[in-house]
């Protein structure tokens, strides 16, 4: 069922305008060995009806979870007006605003966004979106590295998402780009001491991927006296409570970025999120993607137009700050209707009602025998604890109870153990953190009273 | 007005806050003032961004015939289904036995995105067309690296290929040689013959080629890069010409990104989000980046790292842009194999049909002697002499009459061009409502230049003063002191 609305009439009008006989015709230029035989894999299709009732029948096959994970993509409230308003076809169906006066709405949104993610971060200048936090990770590198001009040197803290440091990795490998891993402190979960020179920028999350926070202010004046940058890896509801990176240390970090999706966008497997990058004035020039300045018209009355596109690859081709063409539009269209409607309180309210909510789970599950707290360092929203089971088989059990537990860390960090990320956000109820907590004591009492299981589980 | 100008100190949109709470993070972590967010009502915040939607052009409200972009109807159903509770509540690392629904989509989809392309596998992953060729090149990269042919620092791009093209040939750590364009709108063979060598790591095409022709030669120029050992990168940009028809594969590439927001309707949402899968052709397999979906007697999951070690590795911190697979999914299941193969015949059957109507009223066509792919250049150079109406002038005046304008200055190659590219989706009315709307521009150009070379009168704004924009800098916001 294409959207096709010719009728016959119109195609044979539309051919005879063009003097051919049939549309086959339109395609004679193209080679006859390079027609296609057909598509064999594509099914018939469906009427709209047949399609709903198909994608509803699947959405009942992923059922409900109640969702304790966080590790970078966080369950919050979204009020009904952000989607709402977002799905407009005058949102939903534009496109990049290169004819700035049809575009006054979407430009408009974008420098609030910029107004609102650089007073979030404490940076002068923000840009309209990048994909999402992990690939705005690499592009703050990039940019890192373009600025600082004497080294090619990052320092990317153990600390960082791990999805995150292979996303920089596999995206600033061809570029002559040294990553250095930096260790963490197993008993407070942060970055140590540091002692490596010459570098271009250090990165630093706040809060960490374990939820801790990091030291920033001592970290960032030391990467400041060591002649490199300050790259901030931020939860933008976290800096509704915590200090913006652009006040860390004496100078403040140069350039924040992280992940928007806590901002208005539902978890949906994955995505799209949106990557959020500000930066200092004087980096301006450097910063990849779509930035939105406020100008006049020819009658003298303020508009919105994209600027400073010398930067970007559709002038500058291979000389351009970054490939990015395209960002995440729509995304930053919910987020700001999102922080919008919450507002400064709001947002707090948000964080301390998500970090409170933590606590409280923590507290009730470190109670259970075999459950320990990793880490002994202030915490935001998320933490590491210790079992004394394999978490994929605990993991695995709170599953068939219709909870997902947490991030199971046994991988990525075999140093911690059998180590899980818990997080519960505002979303959570007294009664969902109980619940948790006597699951989880159930099935830790299971392991503790049989033997152990010489199977290991299905992960 | 700005939404910090209706704000007001301690107001609040009750609904949505939270319980208030105290914290116990000690004040050395903590922010000392509030960000500047604005203190709004839910419905000062409904009606400000209601009323700021009511100033854009969009596909739903204008013809928009933005050349390159395949701005076509966006499917309501495809955005309701894949808003469904479950598939928004699901968390990415929520293990797969919780989202076997979901994957079964994107599985199906990965088969059929195979088959649409002629590849012999397909990675979902990439989250816009731009890191889709990352991706692709990164591939490359990979393989001839695999083979220890480490030589391969040059990859070719025909002069007429979009930004992105070359600016990803640099991420990827080569030099970018441009080969040039005949006459014609083909490739230059002889140029291509020179360029080769063992240093070529491969060539970006897209086919059709942004001058809406199809390259003709297609299969001599994949015989010339090959036989030098150089691959051969699709850009998918415009893949609505030829969807069902002729399949990238068979032309003899290597490797190919889909625009799943222009060939599958998923939404452009004012700049993005769009959703770039690779497809390879077998010696490029390994390469492949993860997340993939993997199918095993109807169970699905991810593959990782371990199971692919030579992949060129996660591009996202997740599977990409789930939401907007999940709706292209939905729109290829509505359109089905029949449908498909109508997409890329009436698609073209518009862009002939408006090249033709649009000759007939005078305007050059750039490539007159060629039929036109699903899109097509017209060329304001005789009337910028004769007038000194620009096409940036006529684009303007299309908006007065209620017209998104074409693509306007690209590709670079033709001076003084508007790329118009109508999709499948527009009727012959709309058609020829534009064809109309371009003659009193044209008489206008001769009669009263004035009037078009300031256009527009009827947007929210006039013509924007882009230098002061660069110039002095006003990227934020700031409350009067």
């Amino acid at each position: 069922m294409p959207f096709i609305p010719h009728t016959e009439a119109d195609v044979s009008e539309m051919l005879a305008a063009i003097g051919v006989a049939s549309i086959d015709d339109l395609f004679d230029e193209i080679p006859e060995s390079l027609r296609s035989g057909g598509l064999t894999k594509v099914p018939e299709g469906l009427s709209e009806m047949e399609v709903a009732r198909l994608m509803q029948d699947r959405a009942e096959r992923d059922g409900r979870y109640l969702n304790f994970i966080g590790a970078g993509a966080y369950e919050h409230h979204i009020p009904a007006a952000v989607w709402q308003i977002v799905t407009r076809g005058e949102y939903y169906s534009a496109y990049t605003p290169y004819q700035a006066e049809a575009s006054q709405g979407t430009l408009q949104l974008l420098y609030e966004f910029q107004t609102m993610m650089a007073s979030l971060t404490g940076m002068d200048v923000s840009n309209a979106s990048l994909y999402d936090g992990a690939s705005g990770l690499a592009e703050a590198v990039l940019m890192a590295v373009r600025a600082h001009r004497d080294s090619r040197r990052i320092l990317l803290p153990k600390t960082v998402h791990p999805h995150y440091r292979r996303v920089v990795e596999n995206i600033v490998s061809a570029q002559n780009i040294e990553l250095v891993e930096i260790d963490f402190d197993l008993k407070t979960g942060v970055t140590g001491t540091l002692s490596s020179e010459g570098f271009a920028a250090l990165v630093i999350p706040q809060p960490n991927f374990f939820g801790c926070l990091e030291d920033v202010d001592r970290l960032t004046d030391w990467a400041h006296a060591q002649g490199g940058l300050v790259i901030g890896l931020v939860n933008p509801t976290a800096l509704a409570l915590l200090k913006p990176p652009g006040l860390w240390g004496t100078k403040g970090a140069d350039i924040a970025v992280g992940e928007g999706q806590p901002l208005g966008a539902p978890l949906s497997s994955g995505g799209p999120y949106f990557g959020f990058m500000c930066c200092k004035q004087a980096l301006v020039r450097q910063m990849p993607g779509r930035i939105i300045g406020r100008t006049v018209d020819l009658d003298g009355k303020p508009g919105f137009a994209l600027t400073l596109q010398a930067r970007e690859q559709h002038i500058r081709r291979a000389k351009a700050t970054s490939n990015i063409c395209t960002n995440q539009g729509l995304l930053v269209t919910a987020a700001t209707i999102y922080m919008s409607l919450l507002g400064p309180e709001g947002l707090r309210r948000v964080a301390t009602a998500s970090h409170a909510n933590t606590q409280q789970l923590v507290s009730q599950l470190t109670q259970i025998p075999g459950v320990r707290l990793a880490f002994d360092r202030p915490k935001f929203h998320e933490a590491v604890l210790q079992l004394d089971a394999p978490v994929a088989g605990v993991l695995h059990a709170l599953e068939a109870q219709g909870i997902t537990g947490g991030y199971d860390l046994t991988y990525l960090y075999p140093e911690l153990g059998h180590a899980l990320l818990v997080c519960a956000t505002e979303t959570k109820t007294t009664a969902d953190l109980q619940k948790f907590a006597d699951q989880l004591a159930r099935i830790m009492g299971r392991q503790q009273a049989a033997p152990p299981c010489p199977i290991q589980p299905k992960i | 007005m700005l939404i910090f100008e209706l704000s007001q100190a301690g107001r609040k949109s009750h609904a949505q806050m939270p319980p208030a709470v105290s914290s116990d993070i000690p004040a050395e972590f903590l922010r000392q003032d509030a960000p500047l967010l604005p203190e709004c009502s839910e419905m000062d915040v409904v009606r400000h961004y209601t009323r700021l939607s009511q100033k854009n052009f969009s596909i739903d409200t204008q013809f928009y015939p933005l050349g390159s972009c395949t701005m076509k109807y966006n499917p309501r159903a495809c955005n309701t289904l894949a808003m469904l509770p479950q598939f928004l509540a699901r968390h990415p690392s929520a293990a797969a036995p919780t989202g076997q629904g979901f994957l079964a989509c994107m599985h199906e989809l990965q088969e059929m995105l195979k088959d649409v392309t002629g590849m012999a596998a397909v990675s979902l992953s990439p989250m816009a067309g731009a890191q889709g060729e990352f991706a692709g090149v990164a591939m490359i990269r990979a393989y001839h690296m695999a083979r220890g042919d480490t030589a391969r620092t040059e990859v070719l791009v025909p002069d007429a290929a979009h930004g992105t093209n070359p600016a990803t040939a640099v991420m990827c750590g080569y030099t970018v040689k441009e080969i040039p364009t005949n006459r014609d709108g083909d490739v230059d063979l002889d140029a291509l013959k020179q360029a080769v060598g063992p240093h070529t790591a491969g060539i970006m095409l897209t086919n059709p080629s942004t001058l809406g022709v199809f390259e003709r030669r297609i299969q001599e120029v994949a015989r010339i890069v090959h036989e030098a050992g150089g691959l051969l990168y699709y850009d998918g940009a415009n893949l609505n010409a030829i969807l069902g028809r002729v399949k990238p594969g068979d032309m003899g590439f290597d490797v190919i990104h889909m625009n799943l927001h222009k060939t599958f309707s998923t939404p452009h949402g004012g700049g993005g989000p769009g959703a770039g899968p690779v497809g390879v052709s077998e010696r490029l397999i390994p390469f492949l980046p993860i997340p993939l979906v993997h199918e095993d007697r109807g169970v699905y999951r991810l593959l990782a790292e371990h199971d692919r070690p030579q992949s060129i590795g996660r591009l996202s911190a997740h599977i990409g842009n789930a939401g907007v697979l999940l709706r292209a999914y939905i729109y290829a299941r509505l359109l089905g194999r029949e449908g498909m193969h109508r997409v890329a015949e009436y698609a073209t059957l518009n862009a002939n049909y408006l090249m033709a109507e649009l000759k007939k009223a005078g305007f050059d066509i750039a490539f007159k002697n060629r039929r036109a792919s699903h899109e097509f250049i017209v060329t304001l150079k005789g009337l910028k002499e004769q007038t000194g109406i620009s096409a940036m002038d006529v684009a303007k005046r299309l908006l007065d009459k209620g017209f998104h304008a074409p693509t306007t200055y690209f590709p670079l190659l033709v001076p003084e061009c508007l790329l118009i590219e109508p999709t499948e989706t527009e009727s012959k009315q709309s058609l020829d409502a534009f064809v109309a709307a371009l003659k009193e521009i044209l008489e206008e150009a001769h009669t009263n230049p004035d009037l078009v070379k300031g256009a527009p009168y009827t947007t929210p704004v006039r013509r924007l003063d882009d230098v002061k924009a660069a110039r002095e800098l006003d990227l934020t916001w700031k409350p009067a002191a």
